[in-house]
Formats: structure tokens, C-alpha cells, sequence
């Protein structure tokens, strides 16, 4: 049986989805079997592949480079799945947008707080542009599941992976969790 | 007292004449949802949650604040009604900031609660981001409007429990907001009696106790020493 | 005041007409471009001539001709002048004086515009001073109140109004007569009347020329309304912003106090009744009744859910009978008149007139009368002529922000209650705004959803944040943002708030965008950007 192509990814998020996956215990020695990790920040992949059957993304769409990869993603992906809070809902990657202009945090936290150095980095080719608004993805690009939770229950990760590979619903087993 | 019998849900149901359609659902061991129903208050019929559907009548009604009338029968989770409440709460948490990783009443939020029973995963309308403030005058509760879902339980808590009418809505719209007295700060309120009925009463963490969230906690250790002086010196300072 | 003093009253008044009345109208329209003045200069032209024992000059109620005020015309078949200055005075006194015509803008009395109009709401309006109680009388003005309280018990006044067909003209058109004998079978302490005086859809001023021109057939009406009904107290809550209206129903309430037709021993009978203003601060959602309830009881003004209706438990709990400007200023000429002579005038299933705010893209802007059932085209073309500077009309939307908007092609629909909804808009109280070709659709949704969002009271969520949604939705439509996936949101909200919103300002909300739909989806389609991901799912 060829194996479910699985990529992951993190935007403007912690990381802590992916601690949320490892979660799953035992079921990962299971799953060696039936899955392949493509793409992942746990991986040394470059290029996202081709024909990926299924995507977790964690994190918000925070800037420019996210969307241009949200798209690339969403092309080459047959299953999106928005992973954790800060895809589904913006979370506190949002919290900004109630400021203001995305300049207004960062002269917070790089001029006024800085204790050195202060001023804004904005190499743009290190730092891409910051969206006006960090948004959730399914306002960039149709997502078809969604694991909110922050993080995500590994009960719930663990039903949405059975479910993709033909075993029960995606929500059964795990209650829905936000924050 | 006359009785009156109804179907609700496919249960013939008996309740008393002027039990409301909530009253009677309850008695038949239906759960209906609500948001700004609270028992002790009157109700508003305002987060529409509770809508139903009674078979005759082509508008909706509220459970809450509608009186039962014999031989009525009712549905209380019709697939449409079902999409109203999910499309509401997705409203509700695209209205204001409900940040729940970030909210002190993450895991106790009715809201939040309400989300999962109606399996709302994601909301499909753009967030709004509005900028609203927190009120931290007063020394034991915040308000933090962000959080608020403008129910007005605390309102009527306050007027109709407490009886103090500190807490009143002002504004319009999508600008309704809770305010204390005439828009004061709430450490200014000459009413406010400090009972905390409202913080009780609210379902989201609009309010709450100022000391509940992470790293707020102070410490009083000249309380200890006064326990000290009053046990040696027989001195009460209180 | 007795029948003989009312008789007195108007003999006098009759006999005091001069050969020649200047009316000069004094409503709000003309008034804002300087009718008071121009009032004043004509009596101070008149006595300059040493006219005075031969012309009457005389502030009246609206001419209905708005757009070409300040109007003012001499009796009989004088000339309507229009767009008078305050200066033109002298040369119209000295018109009238040598039977010439003054070398002024002048309109015609006899085209469609007046001619095609039958008042029964507007009968004084224009024709008598609202601020002299005598010249009501001198109309039969307080003679239906009298033969009423003489001749008719209270039920028969309110089977007369049942037989009459009258319906509500607030827009909800329920039957008037059913509303009155709920209240009048409604056991209470006390009850009251309450008229509606807070009109607010955009672009409509039915009810402020009803109060401007004629207050006392509003305080007959309700006065009779109270000796049908049972009630003591009455409230006209009328907004501030209609501070002329506010000034004349303050002077009709104390001229008709001092008469005896107002307070305690009405007509020298064991009939009491009082009626007190109540200044709305312009909330659009007071209009809406249980709200208008809760602000004259000094409340926040939100609406609550019906039942009970006001008619079972208003005001303080009590039985109260709440109807409209208009519909409290047919019920004087229906007493006085009959039932039958009521019912005579318009269709089958709406009787009588409908006054109509004519705005927008029309050539007449301005008040008309006319019989239930006249058609659209009739009110647009004939008399309104139609678009102006050679335009063609699009569209015409009825009802205010709860309306609807009518192509073209359907001009030919009769106004009348079912044929209008049939179409997805309302009578709504009167309002109707007229469109052109250059008028784009979309735009005028999002102008009444932004007006909806602006005057939701934020209680109930689908009215409060549905409309804040949908107005998001329809600014990024018209942005060129939107894709086929917002605009079907977009409908989903619409139905969503139409069937779960608290009350009538919230259900009706999303009709202006209904209505478009229906009838203009293409211009939706235009704006709307390519989904690249139109066959993904989900």
C-alpha cells in the first residue's frame, strides 16, 4: 500500500502544534507504516513536493511570504487542514490587528523595549512584509479541515489522521478545543 | 393553575399555564441553548440562540421569553435552526477579540462551551478586530470588553439581584458596550457595592476577579503580622 | 366648546375671508429656503398697498411641490409661483392687485402632479394655517370628535373604523380597526394612545408634512381614538429633529387645551383626555414600537419580543393603541365622512390614500396623495415626470431601509400592500426613492445595510453583528474583492438575520439586498473577482 503523503508546516505560530503531534505517542510507530513525511519543519526536505495528500498548517498568515506559500500549498495539496488556533482563528498572532498598523507592535517591541540597537528590522529580504491584518487561513485559501485548539488535542489530531486513512469520523473520539 | 400539554421534540410535555417554552423543554429533559438566559433574571430574547421552531407559526420564537399555548408543537434542533446558532456564534466570535488561549476564562467560557456543543471549528466571516479597552480601576473586578458578548446578564444581575444598577449598556451596535454609572471608571462608582454578582453572572471573561490571572497575585504579609500582634498583644487591628 | 361654538367659530372665520387669499406655504422645505421671510414681506407688501381689506395672506401647511419652493399661489385659480425669493413679495402683492401675473417662475396648477392626487390625509394641507386652531374649524375641524361623543358610542367608533378598511400606514398595514377593538377589550388599569411620530427612513417626510400642515387632525384623531379605546393619556413621540413639527403640535395641544377639546371635560362631556410630546433623540429603532414604548417610559429605547403586544401590555404594562401619524390623520375624515365614503377610495384589500415622499432622481420632488392602488408608473411618470435631465428611471425603492427596490419593468404594479411585497418591498410608511440608470445597485444595498448597521440597537446579535458582516461583505463585493464564495455568505447572512433578528428593523434589514438580488444579480456577478479556487473543495 503506497503510504499518505503527510507535509507540515508552520506560519506565524510557536511551534507548539507540532509538540501537540508528537503527542500522539505510540500511534507515530503505527503510523510509520501507513505515512510519509514529505515536508515538514522536522524534516530536510527544501521543495514542497508535488501531489501531497494531506497538509497541517500550523499558524496564522502573518505576512507576505505565507500567502505566496499558502497558495503554492494549496495547489499541490489534495487535503488543507488549518492546525491549531492560530490558523483557525488568528489567534494571538490577531491580537495585533486591534492596534493598528503592523508597525505599531513592532515599535514596541524593537524601539521602546529595546534595550540596544533600537530600530525596526526591515531587510526585505530577510524579513518579508507584514500583512496589514494577521489573518486566519481560510481567509487566504480554501482549508478543508480544521483542528483548532491551542494547542490542538492530540486525541483530535489523532481521529483526523485515522479519518484520512479510512478509519472513522475526524471528529469522533475527541472534543472540539479552543484556547 | 391550568395545565398546558404540548409536543416538544416528538415528548408530549405538561407544564403550567404561563411556563415558558424553555421551562417546558427543561421539564422534558431537553436542553435548549442559551446565552443571555439566567435563572433569578428577567429575559431579553436577545442572543437568539434559543430560537424555535412552533409548527403554525412562520416566525421563529424565542424558548426563553415565550409563554407556552396548548397543543403547540415544537422543534428544538431542526438542521436549520442548527445553522442559526452555529452562524450566530460564529458571528459572536468574529464581533469582538474572543481570544480564548488568552482569556481568563479559557476552559470555563460559555461561549466557548457553546462553540463545541454546536460544533462550530471555524468561523467563516472576516474577524473584525475592533479596539476596546479594559476598565482595571477597581481594586477586586476588570471588565475587559473584548471578552463581551453584550448578554447584559450583568445589567440585570446588578439592577434586578444586587439591586444597585451600577451596570448599564450604553451605545449602539455594533458600539454597545457595558458601562458603570454614568461611564465612569468602575473604581469611581459611588454604587457599586462590591458584591461581584456580575462577575458571576457573566458567561465569558468579560468580567472577572482581578487576581485570577497569571501573575497578578499579591502578596499581604502585614495581614500576618496583625495576626501575630492580635494573638500575643490581644490588639485587633482591623 | 359646544357644537353652536364650533359652528360660531367657523362662521367668523368665513366671514373674515378676503376676496383674495395668497397662501404661502410654510412646511419645512419652504421654510429652509425662506418662506417665513417671504411670508412676512407679503403681509408687509399687503399693508403698504392699503390691500389688507382685500387679500389675506396666509401661512400654510406643505404645497407638496418641495423642489420648487418656496411656493405661494393666490385664490382663486391664481398662479403657483415657485422658488420664491423673500424679495418677490412686492411684485405678487401688486399682481394680484391689478389681476396680472407677476413676471415670476410660475408652474402649473393643472398638471398631473396636483391633479392626479385625492386627499383625504392632506385635505387642509395648503390650505389652512396649522397654527390657528379656528382655521381647522373653519375645515370641520373637531366635528367628527363631537358627533362622535354626541352620537356614536365608543364601539360604534370602533366598528366604523373596522368597516372603513382602514390599515396601518406605519408599514406594517395591520388592520386599524382590529388593533382599536383589542384595546378596547383589553382589561387595564389605564390605557393609552401613543402616535408615532418617529419617522426615519431615509428620504421619507409623509409624517413631518402631516404634523407640519394639519397637527390638530393628528390630536382629533387620536382624541377620538382615546374615546373609542377607553384611554385618558396620550404621547405623540416625534423626533428632534423635526423641530418645526415639534413647535406646531406644541401650539395645536395648547389651542386645543384652551378650547375644551383637549383635557379634562372634553366638549363639556365626562370624556378626559391629555396628550404630552415626547422628543425622541432620532434612534432610527424608537420608531419600532416596543422600543418607542420603552424610551417614553424613560428607558433605553431597544425593542423586546412580542407577544405581549402593546395592545395586551404597552406603557407601564397597560393596554396601549400605537399607530402612525397618517393613520391617526384619516380617522377624523372617516368619521366625519363614513366608513363608506372611505372604502369607496382604492382597491379591495387597501382602502383609501397613501401619502407618498417623492425623492431621488424625480423632476417633482415631493408630497403626494393618492388612492391605494394607483400605479407605480402613474406616481413616477405622470406625475413625478419621470428622471430628470432626459434620464431613465431604473429602479424605484419603496419602504425605507425595510424596503425593497422595483425595476423598471414593473412600474406598472399598483401600490397597494400585496401587490408591493409580492415584489419583495413593502408600503413601508411612504417612503419612495427614485433611481436612474447611472444608479448602481449594489451601492444603494450597501447604502441601507451601512444605514441598518448604523442604527441597530445592539441588543439581539444576527441585527447587531450581522449587519456590520454584511455591510463588510457588499463593501468588498463593490471593492472588486469579493468572490462567488462571499457573495453566497452573503445570502446565507441575509436569510439568517431576516429569520432570527429580535425585531422588524432587524428582519427587514437585509430586504435592500434581496431585492437587488432578485432583481439586479448581474450587477453583483459584474464585481465579482475569479475564484481560483471555484472547484476546490470545500
Amino acid at each position: 500500500m503506497e503510504r499518505l503523503k503527510l507535509a507540515t508546516i508552520w506560519f506565524g505560530g510557536c511551534a507548539g502544534c507540532h509538540m501537540s503531534f508528537l503527542d500522539i505517542d505510540e500511534l507515530l510507530i503505527d503510523l510509520l507504516d501507513k505515512i510519509e513525511i514529505v515536508y515538514s519543519p522536522i524534516v530536510d526536505t527544501k521543495e514542497y513536493p508535488e501531489e501531497v495528500d494531506l497538509c497541517l498548517i500550523e499558524g496564522a498568515v502573518c505576512h507576505e511570504e505565507h500567502v505566496e506559500m499558502a497558495h503554492h500549498i494549496r495547489q499541490r495539496t489534495k487535503l488543507v487542514c488549518s492546525f491549531g488556533d492560530c490558523a483557525v482563528t488568528s489567534n494571538v498572532c490577531g491580537m495585533r490587528n486591534a492596534l493598528g498598523k503592523p508597525e505599531v507592535p513592532l515599535e514596541y517591541a524593537y524601539v521602546t523595549l529595546a534595550d540596544t540597537n533600537p530600530g525596526i528590522p526591515n531587510d526585505p529580504v530577510v524579513i518579508p512584509n507584514l500583512l496589514e491584518q494577521a489573518v486566519p487561513l481560510h481567509q487566504v485559501i480554501p482549508v478543508d479541515h480544521f483542528l483548532p485548539g491551542c494547542p490542538p488535542p492530540a486525541e483530535r489530531i489523532k481521529a483526523l489522521v485515522l479519518h484520512l486513512l479510512g478509519a472513522g469520523d475526524p471528529l469522533s473520539g475527541s472534543q472540539l478545543k479552543f484556547g | 393553575m391550568s395545565v398546558r400539554t404540548l409536543t416538544i421534540d416528538d415528548q408530549r410535555v405538561s407544564v403550567e399555564e404561563g411556563a415558558s417554552v424553555l421551562d417546558a423543554a427543561k421539564a422534558a429533559g431537553i436542553t435548549i441553548p442559551t446565552l443571555c438566559h439566567m435563572d433569578g433574571v428577567y429575559d431579553t430574547g436577545a442572543c437568539r440562540l434559543c430560537l424555535v421552531e412552533v409548527e403554525g407559526i412562520p416566525k421563529l420564537l424565542p424558548a426563553c421569553s415565550t409563554i407556552v399555548a396548548e397543543g403547540w408543537v415544537i422543534h428544538t434542533n431542526s438542521e436549520r435552526l442548527r445553522k442559526y446558532r452555529r452562524m450566530t456564534l460564529e458571528l459572536l466570535f468574529a464581533e469582538r477579540n474572543h481570544v480564548c488561549s488568552a482569556c481568563v476564562a479559557n476552559g470555563h467560557c460559555e461561549l466557548q462551551t457553546m462553540a463545541y456543543s454546536l460544533g462550530m471549528d471555524h468561523v467563516r466571516y472576516d474577524y473584525r478586530y475592533p479596539k476596546w479597552g479594559m476598565d482595571l480601576t477597581h481594586p477586586l473586578f476588570g471588565m475587559d470588553h473584548n471578552r463581551c458578548i453584550l448578554c447584559a446578564r450583568c445589567v440585570r444581575t446588578c439592577w434586578h439581584i444586587e439591586g444597585a444598577g451600577t451596570k448599564n449598556l450604553a451605545g449602539r451596535g455594533g458600539g454597545a458596550h457595558i458601562i458603570t454609572d454614568m461611564n465612569e471608571d468602575w473604581g469611581e462608582s459611588m454604587t457599586c457595592t462590591w458584591c461581584g454578582k456580575c462577575v458571576q453572572s457573566c458567561p465569558t471573561g468579560a468580567l472577572f476577579q482581578i487576581g485570577a490571572t497569571a501573575g497578578e497575585m499579591t502578596r499581604e504579609p502585614a495581614r500576618l503580622a496583625d495576626i501575630i500582634t492580635a494573638r500575643r498583644k490581644k490588639e485587633w487591628n482591623v | 366648546m359646544t357644537l353652536n361654538e364650533l359652528k360660531e367659530i367657523k362662521d367668523a372665520e368665513l366671514a373674515a375671508r378676503k376676496k383674495t387669499t395668497i397662501r404661502c406655504c410654510m412646511a419645512a422645505g419652504c421654510a429652509s429656503q425662506g418662506s417665513t421671510e417671504l411670508l412676512k414681506n407679503l403681509k408687509a407688501a399687503v399693508k403698504e398697498a392699503g390691500a389688507e381689506d382685500q387679500i389675506e395672506v396666509r401661512g400654510v401647511g406643505c404645497m407638496r411641490l418641495c423642489c420648487q419652493g418656496p411656493l405661494a399661489q393666490a385664490d382663486p385659480e391664481g398662479p403657483l409661483y415657485e422658488k420664491l425669493e423673500p424679495s418677490d413679495a412686492k411684485a405678487i402683492v401688486a399682481a394680484v392687485l391689478d389681476g396680472s401675473v407677476a413676471k415670476l417662475q410660475t408652474g402649473d396648477p393643472k398638471q398631473a402632479f396636483f391633479t392626479k392626487q385625492v386627499s383625504v390625509v392632506l385635505g387642509n394641507s395648503g390650505e389652512i394655517d396649522p397654527e390657528r386652531i379656528e382655521s381647522y374649524i373653519a375645515a370641520d375641524g373637531y366635528l367628527a370628535l363631537r358627533n362622535a361623543m354626541r352620537e356614536m358610542s365608543p364601539d360604534e367608533v370602533v366598528q366604523e373604523i373596522m368597516d372603513s378598511g382602514l390599515r396601518g400606514r406605519g408599514g406594517g398595514g395591520y388592520p386599524t380597526g382590529l388593533k382599536w377593538q383589542t384595546v378596547s377589550k383589553a382589561r387595564g388599569e389605564r390605557k393609552y394612545i401613543v402616535c408615532n411620530a418617529d419617522e426615519g427612513d431615509p428620504g421619507a417626510f409623509m409624517d413631518r408634512t402631516v404634523l407640519e400642515s394639519d397637527p390638530h387632525a393628528v390630536l382629533e384623531g387620536m382624541t377620538l381614538a382615546a374615546y373609542a379605546v377607553g384611554a385618558e393619556q396620550g404621547y405623540i413621540y416625534v423626533r428632534a429633529e423635526y423641530p418645526l413639527a415639534i413647535e406646531r403640535l406644541q401650539t395645536a395641544i395648547k389651542q386645543a387645551k384652551k378650547s375644551g377639546l383637549l383635557g379634562a371635560q372634553i366638549m363639556e362631556g365626562p370624556f378626559n383626555f391629555s396628550i404630552d410630546l415626547r422628543i425622541g433623540a432620532g434612534a432610527f429603532v424608537c420608531g419600532e414600537e416596543t422600543a418607542l414604548m420603552a424610551s417614553i417610559e424613560g428607558r433605553r429605547g431597544v425593542p423586546r419580543p412580542r407577544p405581549p403586544f402593546p395592545a395586551e401590555s404597552g406603557l407601564w404594562g397597560c393596554p396601549t393603541l400605537i399607530n402612525n401619524v397618517e393613520t391617526f390623520a384619516n380617522i377624523a375624515p372617516i368619521i366625519r365622512n363614513g366608513s363608506k365614503w372611505f372604502a369607496d377610495i382604492g382597491t379591495e384589500k387597501s382602502k383609501g390614500t397613501k401619502v407618498f415622499a417623492l425623492a431621488g432622481k424625480i423632476t417633482n420632488t415631493g408630497i403626494v396623495e393618492v388612492p391605494m392602488g394607483t400605479p407605480l408608473r402613474t406616481i413616477v411618470e405622470e406625475m413625478g415626470g419621470g428622471a430628470p435631465d432626459g434620464g431613465t428611471v431604473k429602479a424605484v425603492q419603496t419602504g425605507g431601509p425595510s424596503g425593497g427596490c422595483i425595476p423598471a419593468d414593473h412600474l406598472d404594479t399598483s401600490v397597494d400592500y400585496a401587490s408591493l411585497s409580492a415584489l419583495g418591498s413593502i408600503m413601508g410608511s411612504g417612503g419612495m426613492i427614485v433611481m436612474d440608470e447611472t444608479t448602481n445597485m449594489v451601492d444603494v444595498a450597501r447604502f441601507f445595510m451601512e444605514f441598518c448597521r448604523d442604527e441597530s440597537c445592539g441588543k439581539c446579535i444576527p441585527c447587531r453583528t450581522g449587519t456590520v458582516q454584511m455591510h463588510h461583505l457588499l463593501t468588498k463585493i463593490i471593492g472588486g474583492k469579493a468572490t462567488a464564495r462571499d457573495l453566497a455568505l452573503l445570502e446565507e447572512l441575509c436569510d439568517m438575520v431576516r429569520n432570527t433578528s429580535l425585531c422588524g428593523l432587524g428582519m427587514t434589514a437585509p430586504n435592500p439586498v434581496l431585492s437587488t438580488l432578485r432583481f439586479f444579480r448581474n450587477e453583483y456577478e459584474a464585481l465579482l473577482q475569479e475564484d481560483p479556487y471555484a472547484t476546490t473543495t470545500p
